[in-house]
């Protein structure tokens, strides 16, 4: 029984006369609790499968369901995480951790009563990042990781049964970026939500992911599914491993015929 | 240099500027020997302020109230007017162009019109140091709302927030930095209209003073009229750059900024 379903959608951007496919005849599913990854190009059309997955943009053909419903206008109460950790810098961490319950029902009607008890909740998911002393800091004091790992737990904390993630580790260094890999992980084992992730990091794809799917260029199309076989948990030296490697130059073969064509 | 000389000089600067400029137009005005109808010594000005200080005072207060009362309505209406523009592209394009052109009017045109409705008194300065400063206040609040980032939208609609609360959570925090740097702006401007007025038209007020004192050749008094706008300016400006500090301390990533 899939989670999130694209039946043959595609997308034109319309900009004065000018029309752009960005996405062409995309088909997709996704089990619940299953992570899969989008790897492809540049300009591929990856982060649009974002927006349609969540109804922030309706797609020009085909159609999108998600848990049966099909999706006409923004779904409530999806987790998102973007390359930009877009914290407020006017609140602390966890305040900002906390918006999402001043937001998504039913949390919103009980947060200002409860707030103790979110603040639990906050402070316990911070700890799983290990920012339990940053927690009053405001997000400028804050590393670049850090702010990402933040912006991870305000993605998590209304435990979302889809979490969406737009190359969030994009802009890190590639020591923090590994490391965010494991907390990443550690946090789908233990919460077992869906999880999209779009990257073009192919050991990021693999490491997370149990199935990656491989886009072609603009117009971005499906043009091959593939699952990921290793056991979890994965490690830094699951990367190292022939069988991950393997798939990784699979993947990257793939992707340079696209670049060829 | 050390680091305390250093700070202190930092802050002595501006009374070191002021008291150059004064002594520099002091020697201009002996050396030439410059008749005081056209231009009074400082020292002269000074001995006005301390002569006529109370009618001063009196008259500056006049000035500041009516000021301020147009301020804080320009703050009230640029903040209500700022939010309607930023959040609504249809409000945006229906009042923008007409801001404009209502912005390029030069205001000492209005207060002709302002006596025939409301007479002679404070109420067409107030009215005046409003309209004038109203416009950098809408415009800043707008642009602060505009310039959301697209993501921060995105996660707030995914999370099903409506558009009141991506108001209220990101857009009215997102523009109080912009508003409160427009306010420095909007105070100076503001001193400015009710002056007009009072200068156009008025029986009261700095602006009125200054006028009437011209009118008898006393120069001395004329400048030292200027001096007190000046004054009260730069002290209002100082109480704004402080609000601006106080409220917005994230937009300066907690530095201590001047």
């Amino acid at each position: 029984m899939s989670f999130v379903d694209l039946e043959g959608v595609s997308l034109t951007y319309r900009l004065g006369k000018a029309t752009t496919l960005a996405l062409a005849d995309a088909t997709l599913s996704v089990a619940k609790g299953e992570f899969i990854a989008v790897v492809g190009p540049s300009g591929c059309g990856k982060s649009t499968i974002m927006k349609l997955v969540t109804g922030l943009l309706p797609p020009s053909t085909g159609q999108v369901r998600v848990a049966g419903q099909r999706v006409t206008r923004p779904i409530k109460g999806v987790g998102m995480a973007f390359q930009n950790p877009t914290l407020m810098p006017w609140r602390t961490t966890i305040d900002n951790i906390l918006l999402p319950m001043e937001v998504v029902e039913p949390h919103k009607r009980r947060f200002r009563r409860h707030r103790a008890e979110y603040e639990a909740r906050a402070m316990k998911l911070l700890g799983t990042v290990g920012l339990t002393d940053f927690a009053d800091k405001y997000p400028w004091q804050l590393s670049g990781g850090m702010q990402q790992r933040s912006n991870l737990c305000r993605a998590l904390i209304h435990e979302p049964e889809l979490l969406m993630l737009d190359e969030p580790f994009g802009a890190l260094d590639a020591f923090t970026r590994e490391e965010l890999w494991g907390v990443m992980q550690a946090l789908w084992l233990e919460r077992r939500f869906t999880g999209i992730l779009v990257t073009h990091d192919l050991r990021e794809a693999v490491y997370l992911a149990d199935t990656v799917y491989v886009m072609s260029r603009r117009p971005g199309r499906v043009v091959l599914r593939r699952s990921i076989d290793l056991p979890r948990p994965r490690t830094l030296e699951t990367t190292f491993e022939p069988h991950f490697v393997d798939i990784v130059h699979e993947l990257r073969e793939r992707i340079h015929q696209e670049h060829a064509a | 240099m050390s680091d305390w000389r250093r700070n202190a000089l930092r802050i002595a600067m501006p009374w070191l500027t002021i008291a150059v400029l004064l002594l520099l137009w002091e020697g201009v005005c002996v050396v030439f020997d410059v008749p005081e109808i056209l231009l009074p010594r400082p020292t002269k000005v000074f001995s006005v302020f301390v002569v006529r200080f109370d009618i001063l005072v009196a008259f500056c207060w006049d000035t500041l109230w009516t000021t301020v009362v147009g301020f804080l309505l320009a703050i009230a209406g640029g903040l209500l007017l700022g939010l309607a523009i930023g959040a609504s592209p249809f409000i945006y394009s229906g009042l923008y162009p007409l801001l404009i052109a209502f912005n390029a009017i030069p205001k000492v045109a209005l207060v002709p019109i302002l006596m025939i409705w409301a007479g002679v008194g404070a109420l067409p300065a107030v009215v005046t140091a409003f309209v004038i400063s109203i416009f950098p206040i809408v415009v800043n609040v707008a642009t602060g709302l505009a310039t959301i980032e697209p993501e921060m939208r995105d996660v707030l609609r995914s999370l099903g927030a409506t558009r009141t609360e991506i108001l209220i959570k990101v857009g009215i925090p997102r523009a109080m930095p912009y508003l409160f740097a427009s306010l420095k702006v909007a105070i100076t401007l503001a001193f400015i209209g009710s002056v007009i007025a009072e200068t156009v038209g008025g029986n009261r007020g700095i602006g009125f003073l200054m006028l009437s004192a011209g009118a008898r050749n006393d120069t001395p008094t004329t400048f030292a009229g200027l001096f007190a706008i000046a004054i009260m300016g730069v002290g209002m400006y100082a109480i704004c750059a402080l609000v601006e500090k106080r409220m917005t301390r994230w937009a300066f990533r907690g530095e201590i900024v001047n």
